[in-house]
């Protein structure tokens, strides 16, 4: 008889850890995926496309219904988890039902971040998401409303990004002088910025907002300095935080995330953390990649397979179409590091390389990305790169000795 | 005047090449537009058909960028303003006549030069000689080939080349002395190349150099800088002592030999003698000896490396002594032949062009001053020689002359102490120059008049080469601006000095027919040239004109083809005169501060000072910058590095130049271009170091073997420039700029780091459409300016030991759409596919690069030349790439053994 696994959440996390575990050992255990959202598991990575009417709702799915029945996969959504007991080792769901589990997984993910801003009540101040959160936007930006969004990071350039492709009046608020600061250097954040009101969205820098003006609805955005932004819609994405409620309310140690060690074990050896929620020696991912390496690790363990997780290095994809920005490792050169640069800024091109003792310790790409994976490997690699190192800005293929 | 000139032609104009003495025969067809499509004239006899890589490549100099358009006057603030022709005329008029009022007819002088058409040249001369009064003409040609008409007037008794090419075609034996024929006379080359491979035809390489010409040789005699004398002294005594005097030959027509025989003996009495005058093995002298001895058809050609010497008289008489000795002289495939540098100077020759001349290959003598002075009227005849171009500078920087009149030539580059030379002019009371360019380093030196003249293709008159034909250089585009043909320019002059009658002519034919004419006058056989034929010439017939080889007297319009098999020499007694030779020694040896000889000559691909050769990309592919051959033993010595800068200093002056080791370049030598000058480099004027030594009979100077230092000089970092021609270099930069595909390049190299270059190329360029490529700790920035989607220009560049490479970004650079997707690839300085990886030059005219030929070997090691040339065309033209491409395959197979 299988033993019972229980994975909490339904992100792609879970996806993948099913995927992976299904090609390894398939049939050792009676899986079930137990998920709020009441929808099939999708790219969440596709929501800004899907705003910005890139793409259809079905594109974004990550496996049709038939490929979870085909792995005998029970899916349980549309119905979020109450509580785990650990001595009984089940979980309970919203409708009663108990689950008993011989392993449980959490990959709960994470919520967006929402400051008590004063006024952040009004109907027409969201957050950016899920499906819902979309379509909601959508619905604005299609008839031109007047959007602010708060948030110059990845998600909150992302969400103005779909919002203007939408339609919407976008109005990109961001607390400190560079967007994506902890991704980009000055220079690449120039570019980012330029290249973002090309697109028609009004970037404010160093707008820190004190909170939302508005009757019956939200009517706009009060900075601090006073100023006030007309708005039909605030999108909040400054952020998101670690679903642990869960994890708390069963007592295991977490403190942004569940503390997982290098097996992606929790302090509790049958409970499991991945993806957004989980933190490995004291780094929380908010992106996609760590996650799918935290589930390839897991499955490989759980398939009985000695496998561990090391911790992943940080690379940034903006997924904005033609506004490409890519950044790993170190993108500001600390003390001992060299930098390459090369820049065609009239074709919004910007590529920079931190280099150490020889090996390469991050780039930032904006305009272009292609050669990212590339660079991501010598970062990873560590290998030296002087023999390449003036060929390093024109992508893999020039990197080849030099003929004769 | 400009009645043969097809303003929108279609068909071709039968002109004649102007560059090097070959004299070939061109056919260029106007395309309306200012250029011309260029050929070679299947019908000359002295190419047939054949053009070598610089005259195809003619179509591309023929732009008018560089060119002089408007008459020019230095005003207070020495800058030039344009005046009318009449206003410029009348000045240099008025100057003329101060100076020669103040300080006599002889405080004038005209510098002239081989790039003349003859009429040109007679009326210079003659205006100079017949009426001004001065005897003081001379012309480049005195750096070019005064040795050999020393020479030959010292022992034939006239300046008369016995034979003609088809000698190289039907010779057993071709011995070429000082003479890089395969790079500077490329069609003559072939020519020999042929016989010997049709008729096993052996040649003998003498020159201390080992060129591209040896590559091809039976025998390569690398002898000692100075000693060919004693090389043909020894070959004398072994034709006496072997029996082998023609002595019947002698008997009848030859003066001085037991002198000259016993001269012989003590200078090289024996093989040992020799070999150690020459550094050469016994053996190989032996062999030389014998070949030459048993092989009746011979025929010794000699260039530069025999004229520009100090004994370079002496050189050209040992070479005629044994000629005159075995009688194998003006016979089909044998006789001593003079191999011209420039396309007329034997035209210059003619007429008199040079100092100790008067006219028409008369001399001084009473009875020539009085017969020439009764021929042109002339009302004060210069009395005596007049100062060779040596000694005329020295008179200009002393003040005894006060006023020159330079025509088509450069002589702040190619004279020696070039630089003394330059600062001389610039002392003149009275400086004109007649040019084609705007802009050259004598033109530097501030002339009060530029007069613009008209250049190849606009010209009109005749030329003479090497093997005495006349041929017509025929116009085939207008004149362009206010350019006027030189002798018009001259006559202009002579009218306003009130010689109107003498110098009335309606068109250069006129001109011909008078230098015919007086090259018949009063001459009943005694005087060689003599072209009476053409005395009484019609526009009509002058434009028909075809190819003819002097003498052409009265009755024998046909020409001659050799001269002197049955004697009749041109002296009293109708005997050719051998000479006694003074001990072989260079004019002045090295020493512990001066260690080297220093040569200078030319390189394959350009022409004197690369004003017209400068201007085509093709031609400046080969041989890119100024560079200094060294062999590597030397190098090691003086710790130079191939690729590396070296500084070369003599007493006179110094350049810097790029470091090529050379094994062909004999230790203790080091050789180095003539062409660059100021205009294209900023320290390779090479004239600026060489010796004024002369030759005491012609008074031709030892430009081959100035004693000279070298010391390596060493940059921060190199690079290269694409357009932008005026963006200045950081003091003290080295640079040399190049003719590239869509403008022009600069190659540098530099004391500055990467940021100062930066800072450099953001003020030129600003930002707008700048890509950049900066990494400082490398010493390396790369950018390019993209305007209107085209490489506006580029600069690249890198430390000293990692110099960037220019062909991509140069094919780039010549494409005027650049593909977006290249923008950033462009930084790189690759392409991928290696098409524009082409590496330097070799085949010049079908444009063929090193890789594609390396590539082209590397298939197979049974890949021959030939299969090289049916594969990429490369040597199927001029055939001058050949040895050079020969010599790739040769390295492929010791690389790839196959």
């Amino acid at each position: 008889m299988a033993e019972p696994l229980v994975i909490v959440g339904k992100g792609m996390a879970a996806t993948r850890l099913v995927d992976e575990l299904s090609q390894r050992a398939l049939g050792r255990y009676s899986i079930a995926v137990i998920g709020a959202e009441p929808r099939l598991a999708y790219n969440r990575v596709l929501l800004s496309p899907l705003l910005a009417g890139e793409i259809g709702e079905p594109e974004i799915e990550l496996k049709p219904a038939a490929w979870w029945q085909a792995r005998g996969v029970s899916m349980l959504y549309g119905k979020p988890v109450t509580g785990i007991d650990r001595a009984a080792k089940s979980v309970t769901l919203a409708d009663g039902l108990t689950l008993p589990y011989g392993k449980l997984v959490l990959a709960t993910g994470s919520k967006p971040l929402r400051p008590p801003f004063p006024g952040g009540d009004l109907p027409g101040v969201a957050t950016f998401r899920d499906t819902a959160d979309v379509e909601a936007m959508r619905a604005y930006a299609e008839r031109g409303a007047r959007v602010v969004v708060i948030g110059g990071g990845l998600l909150g350039l992302e969400a103005a990004y779909g919002l203007a492709r939408a339609g919407g009046q976008v109005t990109l608020l961001h607390l400190v002088d560079r967007l994506m600061e902890r991704q980009l250097d000055a220079e690449g954040a120039v570019l980012l910025a330029a290249a973002m009101a090309q697109r028609g969205i009004t970037v404010r820098l160093n707008a820190s907002t004190k909170g939302f003006v508005g009757k019956d609805k939200v009517e706009a955005v009060e900075l601090a300095d006073g100023t006030q932004i007309p708005a039909d819609l605030v999108v909040i994405a400054i952020g998101v935080r670690p679903n642990i409620d869960l994890a708390d309310a069963a007592g295991l140690k977490a403190n942004r995330g569940i503390v997982v060690d290098d097996h992606l074990a929790s302090e509790d050896p049958a409970i499991f953390a991945i993806g957004e929620c989980a933190e490995h020696r004291g780094q929380v991912y908010g992106l996609v990649e760590p996650a799918y390496e935290q589930a390839r690790v897991l499955a490989a363990r759980l398939a009985g397979r000695e496998a561990s997780y090391g911790g992943s290095l940080l690379s940034t994809n903006l997924k904005v179409s033609g506004v490409g920005v890519f950044s790993a490792g170190e993108f500001e050169a600390g003390e001992g590091a060299q930098i390459m640069v090369l820049r065609d800024p009239s074709a919004g091109i910007y590529r920079k390389f931190v280099l150490r003792d020889g090996r390469l310790a991050g780039c930032v790409l904006v305009g272009d990305t292609t050669g990212a994976l590339f660079y991501l490997g010598l970062i990873r690699s560590q290998q030296d790169i002087s023999p390449i190192r003036a060929d390093l800005p024109f992508g893999e293929a020039y990197c080849t000795p030099r003929a004769a | 005047m400009r009645h043969d000139a097809p303003l929108a032609a279609v068909a071709a104009t039968r002109t004649t090449c102007p560059y090097c003495g070959v004299g070939c025969g061109v056919l260029a067809t106007p395309d309306g537009r200012g250029g011309a499509a260029i050929a070679g004239d299947p019908d000359h006899p002295a190419n047939r058909g054949r053009l070598c890589s610089k005259g195809s490549a003619l179509g591309e100099t023929l732009g008018l960028g560089t060119r002089v358009l408007h008459p020019l006057k230095r005003n207070a603030r020495g800058a030039y303003i344009q005046v009318s022709w009449d206003e410029a005329l009348d000045a240099v008029a008025n100057g003329l006549w101060r100076v020669i009022d103040r300080h006599g007819p002889e405080a004038v002088a005209f510098y002239l030069s081989g790039q003349l058409l003859t009429e040109d040249y007679y009326v210079a001369n003659k205006l100079m000689k017949g009426f001004i009064g001065s005897p003081h003409v001379d012309t480049n040609s005195r750096l070019c080939m005064a040795s050999t008409v020393a020479g030959h007037r010292r022992v034939l008794g006239s300046d008369t080349v016995p034979g003609n090419y088809e000698d190289l075609d039907s010779a057993d034996l071709i011995v070429l002395v000082g003479s890089n024929t395969a790079w500077c006379h490329p069609v003559l080359f072939r020519r020999i190349q042929q016989n010997r491979a049709e008729r096993g035809a052996k040649v003998v390489v003498i020159d201390p150099r080992v060129t591209a010409t040896a590559e091809d040789a039976d025998l390569v005699l690398a002898l000692k800088p100075g000693s060919d004398s004693a090389l043909f002294a020894g070959l004398l005594v072994h034709l006496a002592d072997a029996g082998l005097v023609d002595r019947a030959y002698v008997e009848r027509h030859v003066a001085g030999f037991d002198a000259a025989l016993a001269n012989a003996r003590e200078i090289a009495p024996g093989l040992a003698e020799v070999a150690a005058l020459t550094g050469l093995p016994q053996a190989d002298i032996a062999s030389f000896y014998a070949l030459w001895a048993e092989t009746p058809a011979v025929v010794t050609a000699w260039s530069q490396g025999v004229n520009q010497s100090a004994q370079g008289t002496d050189k050209v008489a040992a070479i005629l002594h044994c000629h005159l000795a075995t009688g194998r002289i003006g016979r089909p495939g044998s006789g001593p032949f003079s191999l011209t540098g420039q396309p007329n100077a034997m035209g210059g020759r003619e007429v008199g062009g040079l100092a100790n001349m008067l006219a028409a290959h008369m001399g001084y003598s009473p009875a020539e001053i009085d017969r020439v002075q009764r021929f042109w009227r002339a009302p004060r005849m210069a009395q005596a020689e007049g100062l060779k171009a040596v000694a005329m500078m020295d008179a200009v920087a002393d003040g005894r002359l006060k006023a020159m009149w330079v025509m088509a030539t450069n002589p702040a580059v190619s004279l020696p102490r070039a630089d003394a030379v330059q600062a001389a002019l610039r002392g003149l009371d009275l400086f004109i120059v007649s040019e084609n360019v705007l802009s050259n380093d004598t033109l530097a030196a501030g002339p009060d008049f530029i007069l613009p003249a008209a250049a190849w293709g606009e010209k009109d008159g005749t030329v003479t080469n090497s093997e005495r034909r006349i041929s017509r250089q025929r116009g085939f585009l207008p004149l362009p601006g206010q350019v006027k043909p030189d002798w018009w320019i001259v006559c202009e002059i002579a009218r306003r000095l009130g010689f109107a009658n003498a110098f009335a002519y309606a068109g250069a034919h006129q001109i011909y027919a008078e230098h015919a004419a007086l090259s018949a006058f009063e001459n009943e056989g005694d005087r060689d040239f003599d072209i009476g034929a053409h005395a009484a010439l019609t526009r009509r017939a002058y434009d028909t004109l075809a190819p003819v080889q002097w003498p052409a007297p009265v009755g024998k319009s046909e020409g001659t083809a050799r001269l002197f098999a049955e004697g009749g020499f041109f002296t009293a007694d109708r005997k050719a005169m051998m000479q006694p030779l003074a001990m072989p020694v260079l004019a002045v040896s090295t020493s512990e501060a001066f260690p080297l000889l220093l040569n200078t000559g030319r390189v394959r691909d350009h022409w004197h000072t690369m004003t017209r050769t400068g201007l085509s990309s093709r031609l400046s592919a080969h041989i890119a910058e100024p560079t200094v051959l060294v062999h590597p033993d030397d190098a090691e010595r003086f710790a130079l590095t191939d690729g590396g800068f070296a500084r070369i200093a003599t007493a006179h002056g110094a350049v810097v130049l790029k470091v090529a080791l050379d094994a062909g370049t004999q230790k203790g030598s080091i050789f180095a271009p003539i062409h660059w000058s100021a205009e294209n480099a900023s320290d390779a004027r090479i004239g600026a170091a060489v010796q004024p030594s002369v030759d005491p009979f012609s008074g031709q100077p030892e430009l081959k073997a100035t004693p000279a230092a070298i010391a390596p000089i060493s940059f921060r970092s190199r690079g290269f420039l694409l357009g932008a021609d005026d963006v200045v270099l950081p003091a003290d930069s080295w640079w040399t700029r190049v003719a590239v595909e869509g403008g022009q390049g600069r190659l540098f190299a530099t004391h500055a780091d990467a940021e100062e270059i930066m800072r450099l190329a953001r003020a030129a360029f600003g930002s707008d459409g700048l890509i950049e490529m900066v990494d400082a700790e490398r010493g390396l920035y790369r950018c390019a300016l993209v305007r209107d989607g085209r490489l506006a220009a580029a600069l690249f560049l890198g430390p000293d030991h990692d110099a960037p490479v220019w062909d991509a970004v140069k094919s780039a650079f010549a494409s005027d759409a650049l593909d977006p997707r290249q923008r950033l690839a462009l930084l790189s300085g690759r392409s991928l596919d290696g098409a524009a990886d082409q590496g330097p030059t070799v085949c010049a005219c079908f444009g063929v690069g090193l890789n594609a030929i390396r590539a082209a070997f590397a298939e197979g090691a049974t890949i021959t030349v030939e299969d090289i040339g049916r594969k990429l065309k490369a040597g199927t033209n001029c055939g001058s790439c050949l040895p050079e491409i020969r010599r790739i395959g040769a390295q492929q197979r010791v690389e790839v053994p196959a």
